[in-house]
């Protein structure tokens, strides 16, 4: 589904990732771990296409599509969705407004129906109890005023409106307690078909006790530096980096 | 000081068609003429040396070269059933002006006992007292030259009175219509007076039917009593070639509410000069407008409440979104009188200039001279979130669109503000469409509806 070589990219002058190959077959979910400022929120940032990095070597294929030559709302209606670590709050953009601009316009680029207004609000109810938003919340403006649970939660109510083939979930644990955890965690398992792919980008393991990793990669400056099992992400909670770092020089 | 060129222009105009001008008018409006002739004589219209106009100059556009509009310039009544769309009409007691003079029998709907609505010409002569008691009583030709310009050529225009205790439930829509085929100033005047504890909502909409250049000079007194509620509404959707200076005088009681809400959507040059006075104690106004212009448009809010009692309130909020090369003027000047004690004054102007060659000056003035109040004003300028613009796109929304939701989620806070829920939802999908690029002549008589059937049976 999603296949990265030798890729580099940078902000201000600066370079964050330094060749990054990885591959994401259907069905399967990867973990990446990794130190703060590793790169994994760029690595996130750059697949989804954020203008704000620039890529200076190396390719991304996705679906045997060029990633990096589609402009960010392409790569989205190809089915490429990420779960934002920091949500924007769009005051004066409703929820229902949103989702249904959004929805409608991937249905349109792949050719298909639009949905009628019943049958939408008909999937938000659905998705809504998927995990377990207030109804309320999607009546308001987009993020407004919402708590930093109730974001995360409303990234993972996006994501199982628009059904993406690969979902990348940058540090979505980050800031959920624990009940706010099991309910993302639960959305996440429920939308895993054998046709859709998931990466978390996560710096703790105690998301990947709800979520089971098929592939943990541990990121290390710019550099994917350890894949292994899900076995890798208990190593690591319980030795922290540094070995991984003391390995590298030896 | 010395008159222009222009304005003796003007003065030898009034000085010619002064006859005709005060032919059949009430006697209070024409006593009314002497001091403006006076106070025109002292100040001529503004240039843009006078402070106030420092950002729009008007000067060049007001002379005599233009025709004067005395009346309805060969329009009959039934010219107005061309205006009409399919489109659904907002439940109203509608008005039309054309040219700045009342259409005859155009307001055959029934109104509660007791209130009139109709021309500002015949009811002023009825009503003397009411003349008597309210005209210029605010709107004072001393102030500023186009008041006395106005107050000189007023001829016509729209008279509202909401006697005690009335409440006038549907809105009084008064479409004004600038039309024909030559080159015209208009020189309308509005009085709306809601009495003790009666209610009004009144709008006005500005449009243009034919391509003539038009120089507007409006003057709209509104006043209202002791726990009174006037909810005013100015929609402005007029071609670039016209010219408006949009005076709205308000006057307010205790305790008495005053809602205005100004869209401009379309224009060539406006400048609203919009004064509010609060003088009796608990009187609260909200005052809140909304600009969204592109190419050469250039539009001036000028505000000045007057605090002159203790325990008053009084919000404004203007935001504008400029495209193109459009200019635009925020001037928000808030007077508390020494012992207006216990004032809350709040002011906010917030602008999205689109590109680079968009300009706005926004200029807050606070002249406070109490010391138990509360003041806040602000102030920004800035450009489409790219936060907000990346979010949106990744989730699969173009680039396009988001642009439209987030201009329009930033002008969504003004539409709010009114509280007619139909009339919200008209402006809204205005609003929306002008964002589009998508408006045009028809879609604005989505608000202003069509011509009543009252009128087509009364010819």
């Amino acid at each position: 589904m999603l296949k990265i070589r030798n890729l580099h990219a940078m902000i201000d002058g600066k370079e964050i990732l330094r060749g990054i190959n990885l591959d994401i077959k259907a069905g399967e979910i990867h973990a990446i771990m990794g130190p703060n400022g590793s790169g994994k929120s760029t690595l996130a940032s750059v697949l989804t296409g954020n203008e704000a990095f620039e890529v200076v070597e190396g390719t991304v294929e996705f679906n045997g599509k060029d990633l990096l030559d589609m402009s960010p709302e392409d790569r989205a209606r190809e089915g490429l969705f990420l779960s934002f670590q920091y949500p924007v709050e769009i005051p004066g953009v409703s929820m229902t407004n949103f989702m249904r601009t959004a929805l409608n316009e991937q249905k349109k680029y792949r050719g298909e129906d639009i949905l009628s207004a019943s049958d939408f609000l008909k999937l938000m109810r659905d998705r809504k109890n998927l995990v377990d938003i207030d109804s309320d919340l999607t009546n308001r403006s987009v993020n407004e005023g919402f708590s930093g649970g109730e974001k995360k939660k409303n990234e993972i109510f996006q994501m199982a409106m628009l059904d993406p083939k690969l979902a990348i979930l940058d540090e979505t644990d980050s800031g959920l307690d624990i009940d706010a955890l099991r309910i993302v965690a639960n959305g996440v398992n429920k939308l895993r078909r054998p046709d859709n792919a998931t990466i978390l980008i996560t710096h703790y393991q105690r998301l990947l006790d709800y979520i089971i990793p098929d592939h943990v990669h541990v990121l290390f400056n710019g550099r994917i530096v350890k894949s292994a099992g899900k076995e890798l992400a208990h190593k690591l909670e319980e030795n922290g980096y540094d070995w991984i770092k003391q390995e590298l020089v030896e | 000081m010395n008159l222009s060129e222009h304005d003796i222009s003007l003065q030898t105009l009034f000085d010619k068609n002064r006859a005709f001008i005060e032919k059949g008018a009430a006697s209070g409006v024409n006593l009314a003429r002497v001091k403006a002739a006076e106070a025109f004589a002292l100040q001529g219209i503004p240039s843009n040396k006078v402070e106030a106009y420092k950002y729009t100059n008007l000067q060049p556009w007001f002379k005599a070269g233009f025709e004067q509009a005395y009346g309805l310039n060969g329009y009959s009544a039934d010219d107005l059933k061309t205006f009409e769309c399919n489109v659904h009409e907002l439940e109203a007691h509608t008005i039309f002006t054309v040219n700045g003079k009342f259409v005859e029998g155009s307001n055959g709907d029934a109104l509660p006992d007791g209130v009139v609505a109709g021309s500002f010409s015949e009811l002023s002569k009825k009503h003397p007292e009411i003349i008597e008691k309210y005209y210029g009583r605010l709107a004072k030709v001393e102030a500023d030259g186009f008041i006395a310009l106005n107050t000189m050529f007023a001829m016509d225009g729209v008279f509202i009175y909401v006697p005690k205790n009335k409440v006038v439930e549907k809105p009084i829509q008064i479409v004004n219509v600038l039309t024909g085929p030559s080159d015209l100033m208009v020189n309308q005047r509005n009085l709306i007076v809601v009495e003790e504890n009666a209610q009004a909502r009144v709008l006005f909409c500005d449009h243009t039917l034919s391509m003539s250049r038009f120089l507007v000079n409006t003057v709209t007194e509104g006043y209202v009593a002791e726990s009174g509620m006037l909810d005013f509404y100015n929609l402005q959707n007029q071609h670039n070639g016209t010219v408006q200076v949009g005076g709205y005088y308000f006057d307010q009681e205790g305790k008495s509410q005053l809602n205005a809400n100004y869209f401009t959507l379309h224009t060539g040059i406006t400048r609203n000069n919009i004064f509010s006075r609060l003088g009796g104690e608990h009187a609260e106004n909200h005052i809140s407008g909304l600009y969204v212009i592109d190419k050469n448009q250039h539009v001036d809010n000028f505000l000045f409440i007057d605090h002159a009692v203790p325990d008053c309130e009084s919000n404004e909020l203007f935001k504008g979104v400029m495209d193109d090369a459009s200019t635009g003027v925020f001037t928000g000047r808030i007077l508390v009188a020494p012992d207006a004690q216990r004032t809350n004054a709040y002011q906010s102007n917030n602008n999205l200039l689109l590109t680079d060659s968009a300009k706005m000056n926004s200029r807050p003035q606070l002249e406070i001279y109490a010391d138990d109040v509360k003041c806040s004003h602000g102030a920004t300028v800035g450009q489409l979130d790219e936060n907000a613009m990346f979010y949106l796109r990744a989730r699969g929304i173009s680039k396009e669109e988001a642009n439209i939701l987030l201009m329009y989620a930033f002008a969504y806070e003004v539409i709010e503000k009114i509280k007619v829920p139909s009339l919200k939802e008209q402006i809204r999908q205005l609003v929306e469409k002008r964002f589009r690029g998508e408006l045009d002549k028809c879609d604005s008589c989505v608000v202003c509806g069509q011509l009543g059937t009252n009128l087509i049976k009364s010819n």
